[in-house]
């Protein structure tokens, strides 16, 4: 059998799996990353909308070639459509921005990892840990049809919702119902709608989740749904329920898809260890998703970052056991640990409300003029006009 | 449990959601472990129906 040595072997060709390739090779470590489709940022699963603010904070400079449209802002509807909120540039801080093209966005990131020096195989899945002597050291995995040892000081498991190489390694990724939102979407054209905002649609329009037009061009965008797992009923509710909204939706029922894209997003609370010796996870395989938002990308970006930088010094000490990436474990958490407790605390409520209280938050929301818009500024804002709605929040603001 | 090649989109959802770790999907293929235990979640999930019970 074909074997091939190196430190670290990345599974999943991602952004989070890129960015720990790039920084880990850049610090001198020698990379391979593998990739389980025969290309990388295709087919997508993703509603590719992402803030600006952290694109250099990680070292990706922006690339015309991946930012499919900028917006202004963002706009959050109530279940009626009869109240929005505006989140433009200045008052959500640098938060709202780009649509992207993760077909090409994906690749730029694993060309940055390529160009510093990581490998990359392509149509390469990895089916199970190598152990020795009870130790982890590598991946098997079969490539173009053919099995192949990956024999690694460290394994990272970048392999997105599905999250395979921790569960193999008895990290517990496993998810509660409620914290699984199941998506569907159509990259749609020929629709009649304002290309400047992404919009989130709130309410039983989809159920525990939110519907969404992120913009991909004057008349193009992605528009999707994702519904809280616990509140289907039958097989394939999700595509009924994004029919029957554009079925619905003047702006929408003479579009024509181009593209479907299926899929899941967790929104749970976060993990409480995402390393043990010789492996660690990053990105979605990591549950480090947005509970609200279900976006990815960003902390995936982070979390690749700290996890890469920490992979070239352990590679330098040829150690990669727990105590070595425990500096990981710490910098993403510093990061985003807090704000992904407080977001899912708010998700576990504001799941639970029905949308005469989502409306009555949005019009609350709508009428005030806020400096600077943030999960507390949102909550102190409804408690001047509705306090009753906020009680159970008030731990947050 | 069967899996509709015609509905399926290999999104993965399936094999994320799954309790028992019991789904296998490479690039085009799903496949059920004999971890499975019927629980059905997965055919909950499927944005798509693509899964249903073997008769």
């Amino acid at each position: 059998m074909r074997t091939i040595e190196c430190d670290v072997v990345v599974v999943g060709a991602g952004p989070a799996g890129s960015m720990t390739a790039k920084w880990a090779a850049l610090g001198g470590a020698d990379v391979m990353m593998i990739e389980k489709r025969p290309e990388i940022g295709s087919p997508i699963r993703c509603g590719e909308g992402i803030s600006r603010s952290w694109l250099d904070r990680v070292g990706i400079t922006v690339d015309p070639k991946w930012v499919a449209r900028k917006v202004k802002g963002a706009k959050i509807v109530s279940p009626s459509r009869k109240y929005h909120v505006m989140l433009d540039e200045s008052k959500a801080g640098n938060e709202v921005g780009f649509v992207v093209d993760r077909v090409f966005f994906d690749k730029a990131l694993a060309r940055d990892a390529a160009v510093a020096g990581a490998r990359i195989m392509l149509k390469t899945a990895a089916t199970s840990l190598i152990m020795e002597d009870g130790k982890i050291a590598g991946v098997r995995a079969v490539s173009h049809g053919e099995p192949v040892e990956i024999r690694a000081g460290c394994v990272v498991g970048a392999d997105g919702f599905e999250s395979q190489v921790g569960r193999w390694a008895g990290i517990d990724t496993s998810l509660k119902p409620t914290d699984i939102i199941t998506c569907y979407q159509y990259r749609m054209t020929n629709i009649d709608y304002d290309p400047d905002f992404t919009e989130f649609l709130l309410g039983s329009i989809a159920p525990g989740g939110y519907a969404w037009i992120f913009p991909k061009d004057e008349n193009t965008a992605n528009v999707g749904l994702g519904v809280l797992l616990t509140r289907l009923k039958k097989p394939g509710e999700v595509k009924e329920y994004l029919d029957r909204w554009i079925a619905n939706d003047p702006r929408l029922k003479n579009g024509q898809p181009l593209e479907a894209v299926s899929g899941a997003v967790s929104v749970c609370a976060p993990l409480d260890s995402v390393t043990m010796d010789n492996l660690l996870l990053v990105g979605d395989a990591a549950r480090m998703i947005n509970p609200i938002t279900g976006g990815g990308i960003a902390n995936s970006c982070y979390a690749g970052m700290f996890a890469g930088k920490v992979l070239a010094k352990a590679a330098k000490a040829k150690d990669f056991s727990q105590s070595m990436l425990q500096e990981y474990e710490d910098d993403w958490r510093a990061k985003m640990e807090n704000g992904l407790w407080r977001d899912w605390m708010a998700k576990e409520k504001l799941i639970t409300l029905p949308d005469e209280t989502l409306e009555m938050l949005v019009e609350a929301v709508s009428k005030v003029d806020l400096e600077r818009i943030t999960v507390q500024t949102l909550l102190a804002a409804v408690k001047e006009t509705y306090p009753e709605l906020v009680k159970e929040f008030e731990d947050l603001i | 449990m069967k899996v509709s090649a015609e509905r399926c989109h290999h999104c993965g959802a399936c094999v994320g959601s799954c309790p028992q770790n019991a789904i296998f999907m490479n690039d085009f293929i799903l496949d059920f472990g004999e971890a499975c235990n019927k629980c059905g979640r997965c055919i909950k999930v499927c944005p798509v129906g693509a899964i249903t019970r073997e008769e």
